[in-house]
């Protein structure tokens, strides 16, 4: 077995045991068998119920969101060559996030529970957009910036609609929508995002050749047959996807994108296209781990899932800048 | 037996003509020096012969069929193209940048194929970095990482190999041993052009020099009637004495030309 393909499964076996862990905590803690009687022959009684109506759908929806996280931050990363690089640092994040608050802010959310997540992935789509022809076909540097000047523009507006908000219910609905969590989700979230979080990612994965030609920097990747303005759009409309739906049905979850690829790369040999599968299961891995701790973690209220993966994720953000600036010329 | 030619052409870029009415015709198994000083035009050329950088008006054709009929691929494995002073971003091993050359060829999933991998390992070994194969690209130092680069750019066994100044920043050892595997190239059949600074170097050996001046070829021929004071002068700018005799020719500069000395 080589040395990537054991990773995988060193990190699918642990999915796997953190997903049977997600299933067992909470508020009431089940035991196995009755997780396993819940999940095998589904009843009326109260574990089946929490198994599969609360918790199961938790543990799927992180799984999914945590999966688009890790494999974009690992597409981004690779396409611009900049290991501080993650799903963020488009707008896209932010798009889908100013989309959602649209729709709580107008009080759309009421009309249909799918109105936050298909106006979070609208808003996703917009932000990619404005991004790609503010800054594609220009270089990535010209793309990175683009994507930084969205975000900038797409947190104003959010500020402004929490300045706006008709209520203070509404103001406070907007900013727990914003901490990011996975709580109370139902399989009407997964039927939702899962489609396009799917799609998103199959059109990442596609990318992984192109994102290994570009080690050698983007001359050279043109002059080996590859379509760069072809590859930019196809990550940005691939991480639009994935992460937006991602987004408006778990809020803003920030740092799993930038922590997952970093997390498994020393182990493939840094190349691109490797990081791939292992970062989305990174990413999986400790998206649900954050879920799971927020359930566990008492300070009152419960824990917001986005406020927790930000307080973990920052110190290794300094810790890269730190780092970067001993290694970079 | 492969020809690249180049008639008439020219690249605009902000008004001004980068390269003006360039046309050249070469073969496999010469190889091409591109002389010329600091923004006489060679990147730009290199890189429109590449097929990477679209000519305003003229045509690049490869054995008579026009650069804009190749697919991205069929022109990838056609012809092989190294920037000035090629990177390596992330700390591969030097045996998966080598194997990054064969990216034409290979399937969009998947790990290489065995054949693909005994041709990484012969070109590893045709340029001296078996020992280095496992080695992290980022490490190697100026003159292995130049190797490294051309094993890149051969590993796909292409006709046509364009190098921007391949030897910028190499010690002299490394320099020659650079410029003789060009050499060796040429001879095996290949068509390589190289944008080269050294002229001596170049007249040596490469088997044909191309000088560009303001985007214009200022002179094409064989390297014993390149080496001349009055070109030198117009092209460089540069007062300089030719030694040696024709095959051993050196040139020794003095002084930029209209200075007193």
């Amino acid at each position: 077995m080589s040395r990537n393909a054991l990773l995988t499964s060193v990190i699918f076996a642990v999915l796997c045991a953190l997903a049977m862990v997600s299933l067992l905590a909470g508020r009431v803690w089940l035991n196995p068998s009755e997780v396993l009687r819940g999940l095998f022959f589904p009843g009326t009684q109260l574990p089946s119920l929490i198994v599969l109506q609360l918790r199961l759908p938790r543990a799927v929806l992180a799984i999914l969101v945590g999966a688009a996280l890790g494999l974009s931050g690992a597409v981004l990363q690779g396409l611009t060559r900049n290991p501080l690089a993650e799903p963020g640092l488009l707008g896209v994040s932010s798009g889908a996030a100013l989309g959602a608050v649209i729709a709580i802010y107008f009080g759309l959310a009421a009309a249909s529970s799918a109105i936050i997540p298909f106006l979070g992935l609208l808003g996703a789509l917009a932000a990619v957009t404005l991004t790609f022809s503010l800054g594609g076909g220009r270089g990535t540097l010209a793309l990175i910036l683009a994507g930084a000047a969205v975000s900038a523009l797409t947190s104003a507006l959010i500020s402004l609609a929490l300045n706006l908000a008709p209520s203070p219910y509404a103001a406070y609905e907007i900013m727990t929508w914003l901490l990011g969590s996975l709580a109370d989700r139902s399989w009407d979230h997964v039927v939702l995002a899962a489609p396009f979080i799917l799609a998103g990612c199959a059109l990442l994965f596609i990318a992984g050749r192109s994102l290994d030609a570009l080690t050698l920097g983007e001359a050279q990747a043109e002059s080996l047959g590859v379509d760069l303005t072809r590859l930019r759009a196809m990550t940005l409309i691939g991480t639009a996807l994935a992460v937006g739906a991602a987004t408006s049905v778990a809020g803003a979850i920030g740092f799993i994108g930038l922590v997952a690829p970093h997390l498994v790369r020393p182990f493939v040999g840094y190349q691109p296209r490797r990081v791939l599968v292992p970062a989305a299961l990174a990413g999986a891995v400790l998206l649900l781990t954050a879920d799971i701790a927020t359930r566990l973690i008492h300070f009152g209220p419960e824990m917001k899932l986005g406020v927790f993966t930000s307080l973990l994720g920052t110190p290794f953000f300094f810790w890269l800048v730190l780092r970067l600036k001993g290694t970079s010329p | 037996m492969t020809t690249l030619e180049a008639l008439r052409v020219s690249v605009k870029r902000g008004g001004r003509a980068i390269l003006d009415d360039v046309s050249l015709r070469a073969e496999g198994g010469s190889f091409v020096a591109v002389i010329g000083p600091n923004g006489a035009g060679k990147s730009t050329l290199l890189m429109t012969l590449a097929g990477l950088m679209r000519s305003d008006s003229g045509s690049i054709t490869i054995n008579d069929r026009p650069l804009t009929a190749f697919s991205s691929l069929e022109l990838a494995r056609t012809r092989s193209y190294l920037p000035q002073n090629p990177r390596c971003e992330w700390p591969i091993p030097v045996a998966s940048l080598v194997a990054l050359g064969l990216t034409p060829t290979l399937p969009l999933f998947g790990d290489l194929p065995e054949a693909h991998r005994r041709r990484v390992a012969e070109v590893l070994a045709a340029f001296d970095l078996l020992d280095r194969s496992g080695q992290a690209a980022t490490t190697l130092s100026g003159g292995e990482l130049t190797r490294a680069m051309l094993a890149r750019a051969l590993v796909g066994d292409p006709d046509i190999l364009i190098v921007d100044e391949p030897v910028a920043g190499l010690d002299p050892r490394h320099t020659l041993d650079t410029v003789r595997r060009l050499a060796e190239l040429a001879k095996s059949g290949k068509l390589v052009i190289a944008a080269v600074h050294d002229l001596t170097l170049a007249a040596r050996y490469a088997t044909r020099i191309l000088a560009l001046n303001h985007g214009r070829v200022a002179a094409d021929g064989p390297p014993d009637r390149m080496l001349d004071t009055d070109l030198l002068r117009s092209v460089f700018q540069v007062e300089a004495r030719i030694g040696g005799v024709a095959g051993g020719a050196f040139v020794d500069y003095l002084a930029p030309t209209g200075e007193r000395s």
